[in-house]
């Protein structure tokens, strides 16, 4: 932290400048894994208290966004792919941020607790903490198992939908947890190989530029050999249809081969931009397939019980 | 005895800075707005017909 970024002057912050405190793309991504979470669960929830749990885990993620980048200005500021940030730029103080950050997560935590239930609104607040306190203060700066560790917030949403409906927590959820924890680490790995000098400028230490690249390529294939079996486990533990089983395997066996293809690459980075490219699209199509298919076998069943009517 | 006009004092903002915090501001009675029609909707969903029994 620094004070560098303090400004005395009135503010030309706009609302586009709040919204992208928020990290919008990371948002949409925790709503979604979110909303599979909430909606695979057993029981009935009223649309509009889904849709109030939905918003509240939104903008419980965009306050861990906006805290997330109060701490990290300084490093924002030194980092090519971040340095257009508002608080580096100027437009938004760190203090403003801390304050719109603080503000939405209590409110998030409690609207939530009130309205829906107080173990969603405990793993959410659980989840904000975790990803301010635990990963952006503590282990970002100082260990390169830091978005090993802090995955874990990132990974939790599935389990806040879920709760959101049952009051409680399950086995399925927690399987939707692994595959975005252990999904994460290749994910960021294969951006960090080719963004390891913009890491290494900002005293991040990212795998590549603590232990090299080579045993940050041999480190994703590892992960994503763990991943590719654990995506697969929704279906082999029957609260999924083989249609999710075969987009499962299928888009697992081409992240264990995009993986054999960066641990193999020895010049240029080509591998590690088509790991990182496909990755999102690997963990987007699991989660909408599993979706599809929760929804398919919903209405199959609903026009089963009319016929028989 | 009539007082002339006091002479300006304290910060004169610029055009940007008051476009941005009126866009600020509407941003913020938006979302105050959209708070309030959630509550409602809650109460409306949670409670339904009850809303209207109450205690005389």
């Amino acid at each position: 932290m620094s004070v560098t970024f303090a400004r005395l002057e009135p503010s030309i912050a706009g609302v586009g400048d709040y919204v992208a405190l928020l990290k919008p793309r990371v948002m949409s991504l925790v709503v979604f894994t979110a909303l599979v979470g909430l909606l695979i669960a057993p029981g009935h929830v009223h649309p509009v208290i889904a849709l109030t749990a939905l918003l509240c885990i939104a903008v419980g993620a965009g306050a861990a966004g906006a805290l997330n980048m109060w701490y990290d200005a300084d490093i924002d500021a030194r980092m090519v792919r971040t340095a257009g940030r508002p608080i580096p730029q100027g437009r938004v103080t760190p203090g403003e941020a801390a304050g719109f950050g603080l503000t939405l997560a209590v409110f998030a935590v409690v609207t939530l607790g009130l309205l829906v239930n107080w173990v969603a609104a405990s793993l959410l607040a659980f989840t904000i903490l975790f990803y301010v306190v635990i990963y952006t203060m503590w282990l970002k700066r100082s260990t390169p198992q830091n978005i090993v560790i802090g995955g874990a917030a990132g990974a939790l949403p599935p389990i806040i939908g879920w709760a959101a409906v049952t009051g409680g927590v399950a086995v399925e959820p927690i399987v939707l947890f692994l595959i975005i924890f252990f999904w994460t680490p290749p994910h960021f790995w294969a951006l960090s190989l080719y963004r390891a000098d913009d890491y290494a400028r900002a005293g991040i230490p990212m795998l590549p530029v603590v232990a090299g690249e080579a045993e940050t390529r041999r480190q994703i294939v590892i992960y994503t050999l763990i991943l590719a079996p654990l995506g697969v486990a929704p279906w082999l533990m029957g609260y999924a249809g083989p249609l999710y089983g075969i987009a499962a395997v299928a888009s697992g066996a081409a992240m264990i081969a995009l993986a054999l293809r960066v641990r193999a690459e020895r010049q240029g980075h080509a591998a590690s931009k088509q790991m990182f490219g496909f990755s999102i699209l690997y963990l987007f199509l699991l989660f909408a397939v599993l979706l599809a298919d929760r929804l398919w076998g919903e209405l199959a069943a609903q026009a089963v019980s009319h016929f028989a009517a | 005895m009539s007082e002339g006009p006091k002479p300006e004092t304290g910060i004169r903002l610029t055009e940007q800075q008051l476009r941005a915090r009126r866009s600020r501001s509407i941003a913020i009675a938006l979302a105050l707005g959209a708070f309030v029609v959630v509550i409602f909707l809650v109460t409306l969903v949670k409670l339904g017909s009850n809303v209207l029994t109450r205690p005389m």
